[in-house]
């Protein structure tokens, strides 16, 4: 288990160094929420003053920074400015629709990069293999913004998925099934970009990992003893290829967040994307740090995720970890 | 030597295309800011040589646009008014390269505007504006990635060549940076910098902001390859012979990373540019009247110019040869000469 522990020992090293960061970024800030109200002559000097004793805005950085930390740690993670509520309600129902669509983008990406990998991998140098490649390098070379807005103008053209939001207006009065449907529909335009933006690059990781212990002696003994091709591969080979697959699972995590930020935007979908932007052009300080902790504490706790995938798949770390 | 061929190949397609962004003045028929009321949301004109009698011509030609009967959005060609184009014709005033001022311009047309890419909503011509904002983005990346690998490997190399808690707390420090997913970390950078300024200031501001954000990939990757070089027989004989750490680093070491180097470049710098896009997109770059690749398509965030005027499009499609050029030239230098694993 020592293993494990270092990898949840340094999750939580990275979660306590990315929220002192975000708050030395915000030394950086030349202006905060309050600096626009000062331009109103309704609003006395002595308010704005008052408001920011208040929010602790003229206290120095570490008192501001411990007195955060506690706020978390009571589930608030600070105070919205602009929402005049604490941070974390508003911010986990949006944190909730991203990962609605981060999740099942993944699965998505995964579920058709792995056969198609594989598919490529088996036949190297032949006609599947270039297709695929050439397949790969034709996404590769679209832009996700492009291919977001590509896909929304398709969407408005043909009619067939709703442009944008994540429910219709008479959502409330749909029964069940079709409220399903309905939310099934909404989605399906943002998965697509965001699972289309990520599917190259695992291809071909998938393809170069299983290609490269497809030569493995072991296999051509399997080969030899008649085991069938279908287990062969996915049986035999994909397993011995995991190793590096499982390291970028947790790296395609990072770019799915990354994504779906920009591809929420686009679709206005209600997640994490809309809202930190709108915090960022109203200076909503917290709301932007706690955006930023909350993708970090994804982000790692997907690659804590792909550590632990690790430590079941491969014998190899767990030996090591038992010396 | 195949490979370095089909190196050479992806590089003259770059550079053939970076020219045509460089020298945009020249190519684009008019200024970017330059704006046309009276025509907005015109449609892309279509470059004939046969015209309306069927005769051909050896003089490309573009009909004049008008609008179709009983609509007020929706034009049609007036096969009536042709407007020959001429080439290297003299057109409005512009700055080559920055300095050297000029009027010359690839093509023009007499007495009308022409709109090869059609308007946006001010009658600017889109083609102009996406030469010059392939300017601004394309300039960004490349600085951006510039600023991230310098700052990557001089990381990298303070922190494999002198190791010790030196090497353990850069190292760190790139972690946290990792931890982030990028644009996020962009968002979070951004978001504690002046939001008004002027087209200049946040030009300077999107670079560095690029440059802070991805310096730690490389700067593990060099690490790795100063580490490796370290150890090298050549390296330790010099330092045998005395030399000094600086000249290790400089005559032995750092020639070693010049191959993660161009790598990393054709790798970061679409990524930059796309960034910079993505920035710009969300009103969080270059601001208007300046054109970039990302504002250029912020319109498109309009519900009615989505629907009805789908040539706002068409710079999404045209920058793509762009973003192939570099995915080439980067896939063949890792073929290359490139043995170590980019990502994780």
């Amino acid at each position: 288990m020592p293993y494990l522990l270092r990898r949840l020992g340094h999750a939580v090293f990275l979660l306590i160094g990315v929220s002192v960061l975000a708050f030395l970024f915000t030394v950086l800030a030349p202006g905060n929420y309050f600096d626009e109200m000062r331009l109103n002559p309704q609003i006395a000097p002595e308010t704005i003053s008052a408001l920011r004793t208040q929010y602790e805005l003229d206290r120095p950085l570490p008192i501001r920074y411990a007195h955060w930390v506690s706020s978390v740690v009571r589930g608030d993670m600070g105070f919205s400015f602009a929402y005049n509520s604490p941070v974390a309600p508003l911010l986990l129902i949006r944190a909730r629709n991203t990962l609605l669509l981060t999740i099942t983008a993944m699965l998505l990406a995964w579920g058709i990069a792995l056969p198609l990998g594989v598919w490529s991998a088996e036949h190297q140098g032949g006609v599947p293999d270039r297709l695929v490649s050439s397949g790969t390098a034709a996404l590769m070379v679209i832009p996700d913004l492009a291919l977001a807005l590509g896909l929304l103008v398709i969407a408005v053209k043909s009619g067939w998925f709703p442009a944008g939001g994540m429910i219709s207006l008479s959502f409330e009065s749909l029964s069940f099934l079709a409220k399903i449907r309905d939310l099934l529909l909404h989605m399906a335009l943002p998965i697509a970009a965001l699972a289309i933006s990520v599917l190259p690059l695992l291809v071909r990781h998938v393809r170069a990992a299983v290609a490269e212990v497809l030569d493995a002696p072991f296999l051509l003994a399997a080969e030899g003893h008649g085991v069938s091709r279908r287990t062969l591969l996915y049986q035999y080979a994909l397993p011995a290829a995991a190793n590096p697959l499982i390291s970028l699972f947790g790296f395609s995590i990072g770019t799915l967040l990354s994504g779906s930020l920009l591809v929420e935007v686009v679709m206005s979908w209600p997640g994490l994307g809309p809202f930190l932007l709108e915090a960022i052009l109203a200076r909503d300080l917290y709301v932007v740090i706690g955006g930023v902790l909350l993708s970090t504490l994804f982000l790692v706790g997907g690659n804590f995720l792909a550590d632990l995938l690790l430590y079941w798949a491969d014998p190899r770390i767990r030996t090591e970890a038992g010396t | 030597m195949k490979g370095k061929r089909t190196i050479s190949k992806w590089v003259v397609l770059l550079l053939a295309l970076h020219a045509i962004v460089i020298f945009a003045g020249f190519f684009a028929p008019y200024d970017p800011a330059e704006q046309d009321r009276k025509n907005p949301y015109l449609p892309p004109m279509r470059v004939h040589f046969v015209d309306a009698q069927g005769h051909f011509h050896a003089r490309p030609f573009v009909n004049s646009l008008q609008l179709r009967e009983g609509t007020f959005d929706q034009y049609k060609e007036n096969t009536a008014r042709v407007l020959p184009l001429s080439f290297f014709v003299q057109g409005p005033r512009y700055r080559l390269l920055g300095f050297v001022p000029t009027r010359l311009h690839l093509f023009g047309a007499e007495n009308e505007r022409i709109y090869l890419l059609g308007s946006d909503s001010y009658g600017r011509d889109q083609l102009s504006r996406f030469l010059y904002g392939g300017q601004v983005s394309l300039l960004s990346g490349l600085l951006g990635a510039g600023i991230t690998l310098i700052l990557g490997l001089c990381v990298g190399a303070l922190a494999g060549f002198y190791g010790g808690w030196r090497d353990h707390l850069l190292m760190r420090l790139a972690e946290l940076f990792l931890a982030l997913p990028w644009l996020y970390l962009l968002f979070a950078l951004r978001a504690f910098l002046p939001l008004a300024v002027s087209p200049l200031q946040a030009f300077f501001l999107i670079i560095a902001v690029l440059g802070a954000v991805g310096w730690a990939r490389p700067a593990r990757l060099f690490r790795g390859v100063v580490l490796s070089a370290k150890e090298r027989d050549f390296v330790r004989a010099a330092r045998g012979f005395g030399a000094t750490r600086g000249y290790l680093l400089r005559r032995h070491i750092l020639p070693e990373a010049s191959g993660v180097l161009l790598t990393q470049a054709a790798i970061l710098v679409p990524q930059f540019v796309l960034a910079e896009m993505t920035l710009s997109f969300l009103g969080l770059g270059v601001p208007e009247p300046v054109p970039s690749w990302g504002n250029l398509l912020s319109s498109l965030q309009q519900y009615s110019v989505l629907v009805s005027y789908w040539w706002m499009y068409l710079p999404a499609f045209i920058m793509m040869p762009f973003f192939l050029g570099y995915l080439g030239l980067g896939s063949r230098l890792q073929e290359y000469g490139e043995p170590y694993k980019i990502g994780k």
